[in-house]
């Protein structure tokens, strides 16, 4: 009689799939939604102080499904209290104290009804995503037999090696499985049976020489916008480099009106002053390749970022000089005025520059922070490739 | 859950049944099935098992399934409204938890079945839905993927704007229609031969809709004129998906106190060991709590249904004399207002100044970065209840005109009650029934004490502030 009115069955579900291929597509949106935004996401402040293993939340509001609804921030909404609360009382932080206009970030949760989704990402990630496509251009094959380099990579486990190389973790383990099997589960009593060690393939790659010379301006001129685009690029230019090439050479270049070498970490943060004289940086770099690159060898990529703002049409003219020299001998040159908010002074170096009818030479000109990201796919576009 | 809890459980169901039946609940057949977690939240994500594939409902999983992970809610009971019902238990639920659910679950079966909101759902939607989805996956197939989930995420984002009583309207529109003229035949004109005075046809408009519609879905299904047969029928799938979820929508707190009434009293005539008890008295507690920025529809509901017996079955000697209430009547009444009222009337009528007092209710606005209590009144508090339910919680969005501007241009017109619309996700969801209306859409509503409409031809979005409008 029961049975006909309530009934209880247990069945094998483990073959229903339906909820994470849907989330699997989810997922795929939140990354296309990144690769959308990232002209924004590349000059986040907030990404390029981080190291690299960290994980930064970016908010996606184009990914929640719009729909008519209510203004919740400008309405009063219904709670409840454990009794006793009155007027005036705060319930909480809503985090978002201008208190206008949806989707200005409140704490995500924290409010009802808004609902943008935050994706939550790695700076690999995301610097995998960046340069999906782009590569060092016109990469020629230049003394490969130099620079064959043996890379060890420790990826297997035998029964023997050098003692040096004993995976300790793997063998307690077998130890334990052997006296488990005994039924005795417990470390100890070692035998040589159990021993397990490390060893390695030599992974034989013939990598192409390349060099990138990073020239940044730090003289007075350059404001606070100028240093940030600059370090911006740098910082994914770096990583960029780093991720995508295993032999790739940095040099790093400061000028103002002198030029010198320094290592990364004053480069990206030395802050200094006075005038500026372009020509400095450029013949160092061009005495750098003469001492250490042959051009035979090496592929060369000298890059500058300044304000545009030389000291003078004699010493813009020696620019011009240099970076001809420099042109017969480099892959691409690349340079990058910072001019915020587009004001154009007419006596920049890019003025200058526009004599240059060499294919590989690249100009940019940043205006804003969303530029960044265009510059970076400008120069490290593998597709649209420069005649050589 | 072993065999030997499967089978304590089952024998704890017969007992609910029972128990139920005698204190006069009478659920459908109900059959329960014992999932794990994963498939649960699979569930609760898409609303009925088997619906068809959408990221939103990827995303809805995700969320349910973090929370799940790191132990911040869970959902203990799923119900489906069928006919027999269809209900899950959690595999790692204890048997107590799972006998509490049960008694739940038959207070919501009980509601899906006797409540007039629910009268008109199909009974059968488990088996529409994987219908409904089969068709999706072959016009995918045909179509391509992409394109099918773009056209649903435009069908999607208007899904809530249907009309889920037609006739209702329709009847009431009909009403002050002119009787049609006796006798009217294609020889009528010659009676007015050679005279001065032939009458004029009545004008006959063209206007579409006649009346401003509210199904957005259907208006556009029928009327949109570049649709592909395809297209017009998920727009017609989806919309009567919402059909069934509808009246859930409306019934929110009513259901869950009603669900919550009868599985306290269910349980409390079950054979429980003490340990059980204290379970028991802990997961109720749980399910109970209030929610500071929230109203909780198991607490209020339950509070709500607790106060209309008390005040039925003992009315004070004012109610007895001018209201005629007899006493004694507590179970009817509620068995009554289960049948006939939804959650809009439900707090109207039956949320006293005492209750509001009792339950602490407040409302709240967001004031300089903090959330602060704003109104302690409780007719304002009810109010804005009442008013928060009133279409399901959704603005209010018809269909004026289906040829604006002779253009062809859809006219939607937002029946402004006070609450301004979310201007951002206006602007966007407008861009979406744009993509589903193939032509220049408009929609008017008030902002800041003004008229506005908003209008989108596919290229660009424009606003037009109009005149003050009184408030």
């Amino acid at each position: 009689m029961l049975q006909h009115t309530v009934s209880l069955s247990k069945q094998d579900w483990s073959l229903h799939r339906k909820g994470p291929i849907d989330q699997a597509r989810h997922n795929q949106k939140v990354k296309e939604a990144i690769k959308r935004n990232l002209a924004d996401i590349v000059s986040e402040e907030s990404i390029i102080t981080s190291d690299g293993s960290k994980v930064v939340k970016i908010p996606i509001r184009s990914l929640d499904l719009p729909h008519f609804r209510y203004d919740t921030r400008r309405n009063q909404q219904p709670g409840q209290g454990t009794g006793g609360s009155k007027v005036g009382d705060v319930i909480g932080q809503s985090g978002d104290p201008q208190g206008q206009g949806p989707g200005k970030g409140p704490g995500a949760g924290e409010m009802p009804g808004i609902d943008y989704y935050e994706a939550e990402i790695t700076i690999d990630e995301l610097a995998a995503l960046v340069f999906e496509d782009l590569g060092l251009p016109n990469l020629e094959d230049k003394g490969k037999a130099e620079v064959v380099s043996p890379d060890v990579r420790f990826n297997e486990i035998r029964k023997h090696g050098p003692m040096s190389n004993l995976d300790k973790r793997r063998t307690l383990l077998e130890n334990l499985r052997r006296n488990a099997r005994d039924g005795h589960a417990v470390v100890g009593g070692v035998q040589n049976d159990d021993l397990r060690f490390k060893t390695w393939v030599e992974d034989v790659r013939q990598e192409t020489n390349a060099v990138v010379i990073a020239m940044r301006d730090v003289s007075g001129s350059m404001g606070e916008f100028e240093k940030y685009i600059t370090r911006s690029f740098y910082f994914w230019m770096v990583r960029f480099l780093r991720t995508k090439y295993d032999h790739v050479q940095i040099v790093f270049i400061t000028h103002h009106t002198e030029a010198k070498e320094v290592d990364e970490d004053a480069f990206f943060n030395l802050g200094e002053s006075g005038g500026t004289k372009v020509s400095s940086a450029y013949q160092l770099a061009l005495d750098i390749v003469n001492d250490r690159y042959p051009p035979a060898l090496w592929n060369i990529y000298p890059f500058h970022f300044s304000d545009g703002d030389n000291w003078g049409e004699v010493d813009n003219q020696r620019c011009l000089d240099i970076v001809r020299q420099l042109l017969t001998m480099c892959n691409i040159f690349g340079y990058g005025e910072i001019q915020e908010g587009g004001r154009r002074s007419i006596s920049t170096l890019m003025s200058a520059f526009q004599h240059i009818d060499d294919p590989k030479f690249l100009g940019v000109t940043i205006t804003s922070k969303e530029d960044v990201f265009p510059a970076l796919r400008r120069f490290f576009s593998t597709r649209e490739a420069v005649p050589a | 859950m072993n065999t030997q809890e499967l089978a304590e459980l089952e024998r704890a169901m017969g007992q609910c049944w029972d128990i139920a039946q005698r204190f006069g609940i009478d659920p459908f057949p109900t059959h329960f099935d014992v999932v794990p977690a994963t498939i649960m939240y699979e569930f609760g994500a898409y609303g009925l098992p088997g619906r068809f594939s959408h990221w939103t409902h990827g995303r809805a999983y995700q969320q349910i399934k973090t929370m799940y992970d790191y132990g911040l809610s869970r959902i203990y009971e799923l119900v489906i409204n069928a006919n027999p019902a269809y209900a899950f238990l959690l595999e790692n639920n204890s048997v107590l938890q799972n006998k509490l659910v049960v008694a739940h679950v038959l207070g919501h079966s009980d509601f899906f079945k006797h409540n007039a909101y629910f009268a008109p759902t199909s009974r059968q939607m488990l088996e529409t839905v994987g219908v409904h989805a089969e068709r999706l996956r072959r016009y995918e197939y045909e179509h391509g993927p992409e394109k099918v989930e773009e056209f649903l995420d435009a069908v999607l984002s208007i899904q809530e704007h249907i009309d889920p009583f037609p006739d209702m309207r329709r009847k009431e529109n009909a009403a002050p229609d002119k009787p049609q003229k006796p006798h009217e035949t294609a020889y009528d004109d010659l009676f007015y031969l050679g005279s001065e005075k032939r009458p004029e046809p009545a004008p006959v408009s063209r206007k579409n809709p006649p009346e401003p519609e509210k199904d957005l879905l259907l208006f556009i299904a029928a009327n949109a004129r570049e649709l592909e047969d395809w297209q017009r029928d998920a727009i017609h799938m989806v919309h009567d998906e919402q059909l069934y979820f509808v009246p859930q929508m409306q019934t929110k707190i009513m259901n869950e106190g009603w669900a919550a009434y009868w599985h306290l009293r269910i349980l409390r005539e079950l054979d429980l060991t003490q340990d059980e008890y204290v379970q028991f008295a802990e997961l109720h507690a749980n399910v109970l709590a209030p929610s500071k920025r929230s109203i909780n529809p198991y607490y209020v509901g339950l509070k709500i249904w607790e106060d209309i017996e008390r005040r039925w079955d003992a009315p004070t000697a004012e109610e007895r004399e001018k209201l005629g209430r007899r006493g004694g009547e507590g179970k009817a009444k509620i068995f009554e207002v289960r049948a006939q009222e939804n959650d809009a009337s439900f707090i109207r009528n039956y949320l006293t100044k005492d209750l509001v007092e009792e339950l602490d209710l407040y409302l709240y606005k967001q004031e300089n970065g903090k959330w602060v209590i704003v109104e302690k009144d409780w007719e304002k508090i009810r109010d804005m209840l009442v008013r928060s339910m009133t279409n399901f919680g959704q603005p209010y969005i018809v269909v004026e005109d289906g040829d604006y501007n002779r253009n062809h241009e859809l006219y939607l017109r937002h029946c402004y009650e006070g609450q301004d619309l979310d201007v951002d996700y206006a602007e966007r969801t407008l861009r979406y029934v744009y993509r589903l209306w193939g032509r220049t859409v408009h929609l008017e509503t008030v902002m800041d004490d003004k008229q506005v409409v908003l209008t989108y031809d596919g290229d660009r979005a424009r606003t037009r502030v109009g005149e003050a409008v009184k408030s």
